[in-house]
């Protein structure tokens, strides 16, 4: 029996008076690869960021309900937000590497994190870069600048930098959108390498991505969860007719 | 790609779809009308229609061939889900299945060449025909099913394998009563008996048909009690 890495209840969000997530009820199993799916304005990206408590540094928000991460509510007055966001990583549409060197961009989260010694940071580094599949192309340049790195290489070093802080999920938000499919393909590889690891949750406009990627999807629409459920199922043969109709393209 | 080069290839996807959608019901007017032939060609000791429905298998085989590529190219080039893959992924069993029912209508059709000679009268042929009117309702009733998308129909093709099953059995129950009456009736006999065999059959792949429309239309597995 997998137990579930997030949970929530009820969970609402608004920007102001536009209310962006109604009632959200699912639950996110462990150790497996989640996708969001959906029309652009549905809340996927919304629900991805109050994962990690990352809309409220946008001022007009307020969110109603509960959610949980292993088991904690991270919305509890005494959660620590910075504490959450090394439990929970996030990676980008562009990546954006800080315009320092690659061994500091990985080593930059412990760095404020925790106290390592210079040979406990390299080997948390090369660790990290190792998880990422970026190691092998990068050992010998580690103290290059990270934005002469290909786009792929790029978003990989983001995923290291999230790994480097041992997060027990990992947020993707269009990880893979702006690379070519070779790039694109060797994210998924790391994913499915992680996955058993660590959680990851992914939003994807890719719906080929989500097929060959997760284990479970969930398709919001208007704010709302419309349905989720195993991929396979989501994408064989959907219990809602509004997901068939999205996944079939007949959309709108 | 611009979203009206989106829209168009959407739509293009849709098109091809509703053709093949077309083929699949030219195959099966085919096939039933094969069948219906056949039956009649041995009832009526037509040889040249007999010879008719063995000619006529080559459109289905080549509709069969049609369907797969035009199937093939959807399934690489756009990636269907859902309802969509269901359809594509069903179509392509069904055209085999359709072929099929053209290859036992074949073997009818060769059985009536080998029985136009003999001079005794063809027995039980109530029977036979009560089966090929079934067998051949049941097919058109799955495609029906099938194109429609319409899983209670679906569901009925299936129930109502059982009464042909049963007029196999009463068929072959007469024929051996006759064989034994008289020596001279076991070649008819055992001809009539691979007629009887084909149709059961007929009523077989459509019933297979029927259980591919209940997939396609609620996305549910009936083969083999599989979701009991």
């Amino acid at each position: 029996m997998t137990t579930a890495a997030v949970e929530t209840r009820k969970f609402s969000f608004w920007y102001d008076e536009k209310q962006a997530l109604h009632d959200i009820e699912l639950t996110i199993p462990d150790k497996q690869i989640t996708a969001l799916i959906g029309p652009s304005g549905c809340g996927k990206s919304t629900f991805l960021r109050s994962i990690n408590r990352m809309n409220e540094t946008i001022p007009g928000t307020r969110r109603e309900g509960e959610m949980k991460i292993h088991g904690d509510d991270i919305y509890d007055r005494g959660m620590d937000v910075e504490d959450l966001r090394t439990r929970v990583g996030m990676v980008f549409q562009r990546s954006n590497p800080f315009p320092k060197s690659i061994y500091q961009n990985v080593a930059y989260g412990p760095r404020i994190n925790r106290s390592l010694s210079r040979g406990e940071m390299d080997a948390l580094v090369e660790k990290s870069l190792k998880r990422a599949a970026l190691w092998d192309e990068v050992k010998d340049r580690l103290g290059s600048n990270a934005l002469g790195l290909s786009g792929g290489q790029q978003q990989r070093l983001c995923i290291a930098r999230a790994l480097a802080n041992d997060p027990e999920l990992l947020l993707l938000d269009e990880p893979a959108s702006a690379l070519d499919p070779i790039a694109t393909q060797r994210i998924e590889e790391l994913l499915f390498e992680l996955k058993g690891q660590l959680t990851v949750v992914i939003v994807t406009h890719n719906l080929q991505q989500a097929a060959r990627l997760s284990d479970m999807t969930a398709f919001f629409y208007l704010g709302k969860l419309v349905e989720m459920d195993s991929t396979n199922n989501i994408f064989t043969r959907p219990r809602e007719e509004r997901t068939d109709a999205y996944v079939t393209g007949r959309f709108g | 790609m611009t979203p009206a080069d989106q829209a168009s290839g959407f739509r293009h996807f849709h098109e091809q779809l509703a053709e093949l959608s077309r083929k699949l019901l030219e195959m099966s007017g085919h096939a039933e009308q094969l069948v219906d032939q056949a039956i009649t060609s041995l009832l009526d000791r037509d040889r040249a229609l007999a010879e008719s429905v063995i000619a006529g298998d080559k459109v289905l085989n080549t509709l069969e061939i049609e369907i797969e590529q035009l199937s093939i190219s959807l399934l690489a080039l756009q990636q269907p889900m859902a309802r969509d893959l269901r359809s594509i992924v069903g179509t392509i069993k069904v055209s085999g299945d359709l072929e099929r029912v053209g290859d036992h209508a074949v073997n009818i059709a060769e059985s009536a060449l080998r029985l136009a000679d003999e001079a005794g009268p063809i027995t039980p042929s109530p029977e036979l025909e009560d089966m090929a009117r079934r067998a051949r309702a049941m097919l058109r009733d799955a495609l029906k099913a099938f194109t429609r998308s319409d899983g209670a129909l679906g569901r009925e093709v299936c129930m109502a394998d059982d009464a042909v099953d049963a007029l196999h059995n009463s068929v072959f129950r007469i024929l051996l009563t006759h064989m034994m009456e008289d020596a001279r009736t076991i070649t008819p006999s055992l001809e009539l008996l691979l007629v009887s065999r084909n149709l059961e059959r007929v009523a077989d792949l459509a019933t297979n048909i029927g259980e591919d429309a209940v997939y396609l239309a609620e996305g549910k597995q009936i083969k083999h009690h599989f979701e009991d």
